[in-house]
């Protein structure tokens, strides 16, 4: 009973990691019809820079930890949306450009980090509490999956308040069923695309420093590893559906940890299988639109 | 009688094939102008055109400003509403936030919409997607004639509409057109007849005739060869004959 619990718990606190990745990459695609392969540079960049300022000021406890998340955030904030405004917007309609365009900062950005961090993985410590485990049900979950699931599900939160009652919100929800016709009502679109990929970057920034964690090092792959299973979470869940990103992420993980542990560590074939399930019974995901 | 808008050797295109062929005319700025012609000649591809939602060359000048270079949200900024054919309606939105989304100036026309449509207030917190396809068109001319424009394109109003909405719809139309004039597509002869002073018919993509609607409706031989229908067709203007 208590291994189950700890693999459910691991596995929601995995798809928590999984979600912060993906909300960004489902609201990029459904805005923007961009398939957004350098969202692993925003959180790799975040989780090298938290990892950064956290050491240099030398503390291993929570103000650090703290610190680095914020500078995990702003650096996701600022390089997504330099990367929207300087190499997105430019191929504006051009969608296959826009994903090449991607690909090859991806692969560019990896290049720069192990020239500038190198190539090994680098291990970090952070406060005792999070290696440290709770009993929940008999089980010791690591105190790190605890702090993910409240980070995911502020994200979320956030997130429906902010797409709910904010006018930039209401116009991202118009945007992602039709952006002719927001245009058409005299309304920028243009600004929106920015700012969700300003949010995106922002919640893989926070993903990243929070990864880094999880897995107790910072690699210049750390960002493509995760972007893998956020791609196929934002598929399975519906491409730009917020709330199906947020209910795959939980059953892709879950179902890896569980396949992993009574599978004989088959978690990942399970997930494609999973992949290859949805696709053919029903290809636009859980909770995606129809197509028009 | 001044001109709201001209347009001098318009095209127009949709990926490769060109939809609307060198058209020019001018609306005047009072009243509605109906553009009339056959399915598939590119009405509505004239209006999208105007508005910048397709690929399109030419001089398009709104009250004395050309307005061919710029993107579609500041063509709309200068005044200048849409109603789409086919509603396009924000489905999972409910109609208050349709309707706020459409408001650009600081005193948005609430009380003109809410006296044209009372029903719209009373769904305010309703999903647009689950009204019926009468209530949907009355959010769309709704989200028009809450701002101050200069000119309204307004695209096929009435089309799959019950007659009483369609008589809503059109009494609405009537009403703004007091004080905005109206680029009209519409199939619908009786509400062409009913609101329309002048009429440009279209065919081939290109300006075919221009002059009083009343007239050109009336002439039988005339609506025959260039609409492909009677001008006494009936209500849903969609005669038996010749329609492509």
């Amino acid at each position: 009973m208590s291994t189950l619990v700890l693999v459910l718990v691991t596995g929601v606190g995995l798809g928590a990691l999984y979600f912060l990745v993906a909300s960004g990459l489902s609201l990029i695609y459904g805005l923007m019809h961009v398939l957004n392969f350098a969202h692993g540079v925003f959180l790799t960049l975040g989780a090298f820079l938290g990892w950064e300022v956290a050491s240099r000021i030398g503390a291993t406890g929570w103000p650090a930890f703290l610190l680095s998340i914020l500078v995990g955030g702003l650096v996701g904030t600022a390089f997504a949306t330099v990367t929207e405004l300087a190499l997105i917007r430019p191929l504006y309609e051009r969608h296959i450009e826009q994903v090449l365009v991607t690909v090859g900062l991806a692969f560019a950005a990896v290049a720069l980090f192990e020239g500038i961090w190198g190539s090994d993985p680098i291990f970090i410590t952070g406060p005792a509490w999070l290696d440290e485990t709770t009993t929940l049900l008999g089980a010791r979950i690591p105190n790190v999956y605890f702090v993910l699931m409240i980070a995911a599900t502020a994200l979320l939160a956030s997130l429906v308040v902010f797409l709910r009652y904010t006018r930039y919100g209401m116009i991202i929800r118009a945007g992602v069923e039709n952006r002719a016709m927001v245009t058409a009502l005299g309304i920028d679109v243009k600004k929106s695309f920015t700012l969700v990929f300003a949010i995106g970057g922002s919640a893989a920034g926070v993903g990243g420093v929070l990864a880094a964690h999880y897995t107790g090092y910072v690699s210049a792959h750390l960002g493509q590893t995760l972007l893998i299973f956020a791609f196929i979470v934002t598929v399975i869940g519906g491409l730009g559906s917020l709330s199906g990103a947020a209910i795959a992420s939980v059953l892709v993980a879950v179902l890896q940890q569980l396949a992993n542990y009574y599978l004989g560590g088959t978690g990942d074939l399970i997930v494609v299988v999973a992949l290859a399930v949805v696709l053919l019974v029903r290809p636009r995901g859980l909770l995606g639109r129809r197509p028009a | 009688m001044s001109t709201i808008l001209e347009v001098a050797g318009m095209s127009a295109s949709i990926g490769s094939q060109q939809v609307v062929e060198s058209v020019s005319f001018s609306v005047p700025d009072t009243g509605i102008t109906a553009v009339l012609g056959r399915n598939g000649v590119g009405k509505t591809s004239t209006l999208r055109g105007i508005l910048g939602l397709i690929k399109r060359k030419g001089e398009v000048t709104l009250a004395g400003e050309r307005i061919d270079g710029l993107p579609t949200h500041r063509i709309v900024q200068r005044g200048v509403g849409y109603v789409p054919e086919d509603r396009e309606v924000f489905a999972s939105l409910t109609v208050a936030e349709n309707l706020a989304l459409a408001e650009r100036q600081a005193n948005p026309r609430r009380d003109f919409v809410a006296h044209l449509f009372p029903d719209l207030v009373e769904r305010r917190a309703q999903m647009a997607g689950t009204l019926s396809g009468g209530q949907q068109q009355m959010v769309s001319v709704a989200r028009a004639l809450l701002n101050d424009n200069r000119l309204l394109l307004v695209d096929e109003p009435t089309k799959g509409l019950a007659p009483r909405i369609v008589n809503e719809v059109a009494g609405a139309l009537e009403e703004a057109s007091r004080t905005v004039p109206i680029l009209l597509v519409e199939q619908n002869l009786e509400v062409v007849k009913r609101l329309a002073k002048d009429a440009i018919v279209i065919d081939g993509g290109r300006v075919v005739h221009r002059g009083d609607a009343r007239e050109i409706l009336g002439d039988e031989e005339l609506t025959r060869r260039l609409l492909g229908v009677h001008g006494d067709a009936p209500a849903d203007g969609h005669g038996t004959e010749e329609r492509a």
